[in-house]
């Protein structure tokens, strides 16, 4: 057995809240008594693993977290015996040489580098789920000192990655969801929410009532509830599919690529509904001495582009952390090398699952009621200066 | 390092990805239901109103009721005793009427009593005046009829009749 397919292996048992109920359903089991049939899963699957490690390679749960809280370009399922079995997704790249597109099975689901893809006369590998393009007369990839390709460069990358295909699953299911209750109150003539619209309007309401009028104000608020509403419910079904093992634990809102770009949107629409007064507040501080309002202006500058990075670190650390942690968790059964961790490791897990169901509501909440504060300090009619 | 650096590949597609679910949510999701919600808090506050208003109406005309069954009651009170006074003068006055005009009967009745009784008493004067001069006739005859007697009576006469 080749290192890589062991570590596969061991992925798939050590591997985390993700991969505990692959297992179950692969044994027909779709019970929500996690506890039971996760220990028993876990207790066959150590051993099994554990003597495995011994033979083969020291278990690394660095590489092993990274792994699994970085975006991949499939889903990997699961493997029985040698056979892989795994969801593949379009690579598509831009190279000298225009689009290239293929899918991710072509790399036989290698991630180390090992297998090259011939598209087009160029070759490209998989390396640590990034796709390198080996250099012109490369046959093969070649490490450098750093860990980092030494013979590769990477292609401009707009793969459908398993992040991004989460991302659409999700934007199908808000559509459903949220269209699905639109027309509940088209139907009804007294406005009155039935079915999916009573689960959703106490949440709209929520956003309406508590983030936006509060922080944005009675009468500018309007305008930004779309955003707001949708900014809410796009990275709190995100977030919740990342928790989820079935789908691979996509963690779109745990990468730090997405929360860049909803922190972008953020920020262009706070500096987009600036008014004067906003701009006044940051370029020439009213109210305080000359020298002063000098002194505050790169502050001031600094703290504009601070708020967004701010959501953006905050999203992106909160979930990932986690993530991390659950598989942390879930490694001490490999680090120890024995059995004994595992209903402990389980019931930390299980423990901190629950507490990221709650981060999942109250990440997206914070993200969302932090907008609305930078829109609403945007938008602030300063009349007593 | 991986971690915190973003993919270009990612950002592109949650770029276009939120955008097209911005779009699509706002048009077909948040404007309906906001539209809706908004117009059923703008009904409820126009029913709480028009419940308001016509409480104070009904208060009002509660009010109004009150006053007038008041005034009603007042004016019955009034007509009551106006009539009770009316009542008890009338028959007061009634009372007063009977009075007079019995006393006035009966001071009548007492002066025909006392004239008749003086024409009796007259009448009887009379009779007794005549009858007392035919008895006086009479014995004077039957007296005079006899010498002897007369010749008495007058010795008594005239013996009674003492000469001073």
């Amino acid at each position: 057995m080749t290192i890589h397919l062991v570590l596969l292996h061991l992925h798939r048992f050590s591997g985390t809240h993700y991969y505990f109920i692959e297992e179950m359903n692969l044994s027909a089991i779709r019970t929500l008594f996690l506890g039971v049939f996760l220990s028993t899963s876990f207790f066959v699957s150590a051993q099994e693993v554990s003597t495995e490690a011994q033979e083969d390679k020291k278990f690394d749960p660095k590489s092993m977290i990274m792994h699994h809280v970085k975006d991949a370009y499939g889903f990997h399922i699961i493997d029985i015996g040698e056979k892989k079995y795994a969801i593949s997704l379009p690579i598509i790249l831009w190279t000298d040489n225009g689009l290239t597109t293929f899918m991710s099975s072509a790399f036989e689901h290698d991630y180390y580098g090992n297998v090259v893809v011939e598209r087009n006369g160029e070759k490209f590998v998989n390396y640590k789920e990034k796709i390198y393009q080996l250099n012109l007369g490369e046959d093969a990839l070649v490490k450098g000192e750093d860990g980092y390709p030494a013979n590769a460069s990477k292609p401009l990358d707009i793969s459908i990655t398993k992040n991004v295909f989460m991302m659409w699953v999700s934007m199908l299911v808000l559509f459903l969801i949220f269209i699905g209750a639109a027309r509940k109150y088209k139907k009804s003539e007294s406005f009155v929410p039935k079915g999916i619209a009573s689960f959703v309007e106490p949440l709209v309401l929520f956003i309406r009532d508590e983030v936006a009028i509060p922080m944005i104000g009675e009468k500018k608020y309007a305008r930004y509830m779309p955003y707001l509403l949708t900014v809410f419910f796009f990275i709190w079904l995100n977030n919740i599919f990342g928790l989820i093992p079935i789908i691979n634990g996509a963690n779109l809102t745990g990468n730090i690529a997405f929360t860049l770009t909803m922190a972008t949107f953020t920020f262009i629409i706070t500096t987009f509904s600036g008014n004067k007064s906003y701009w006044k507040h940051i370029f020439w501080m009213p109210g305080v001495p000359v020298p002063m309002k000098i002194f505050l202006m790169p502050i001031e500058i600094v703290g504009m582009f601070t708020k967004p990075i701010s959501l953006m670190i905050r999203l992106f650390a909160n979930i990932t952390a986690g993530h991390i942690i659950i598989l942390a968790l879930m490694s001490l059964i490999f680090i120890f090398n024995t059995v004994a961790i595992a209903p402990v490791s389980v019931a930390f897990s299980l423990f901190i699952i629950v507490i990221e169901i709650v981060v999942t509501a109250i990440q997206a909440y914070i993200f969302t009621i932090l907008s609305a504060l930078y829109f609403g300090m945007a938008t602030e009619e300063h009349e007593h200066h | 390092m991986d971690l915190v650096t973003p993919g270009f590949g990612l950002v592109f597609w949650t770029a276009i990805t939120f955008l097209i679910l911005l779009f699509i949510l706002k048009k077909f999701a948040w404007k309906p239901i906001l539209g809706a919600v908004s117009s059923r808090e703008e009904s409820i506050k126009d029913a709480l109103a028009a419940a308001e208003a016509a409480r104070r109406e009904m208060e009002n005309l509660q009010a109004d009721n009150e006053r007038i069954l008041q005034e009603a009651r007042a004016e019955r009170e009034a007509m009551l005793k106006d009539a009770r006074d009316m009542k008890n003068k009338m028959i007061a006055d009634a009372k007063e009427e009977a009075k007079q005009s019995a006393d006035k009967m009966i001071a009548q009745a007492q002066e025909a009593i006392q004239s008749e009784k003086k024409a009796a008493i007259a009448e009887l004067k009379g009779q007794v005046a005549s009858l007392s001069l035919e008895i006086a006739e009479k014995v004077v005859k039957q007296e005079l009829s006899n010498k002897g007697q007369q010749e008495k009576l007058v010795e008594d006469m005239l013996g009674k009749a003492t000469l001073n």
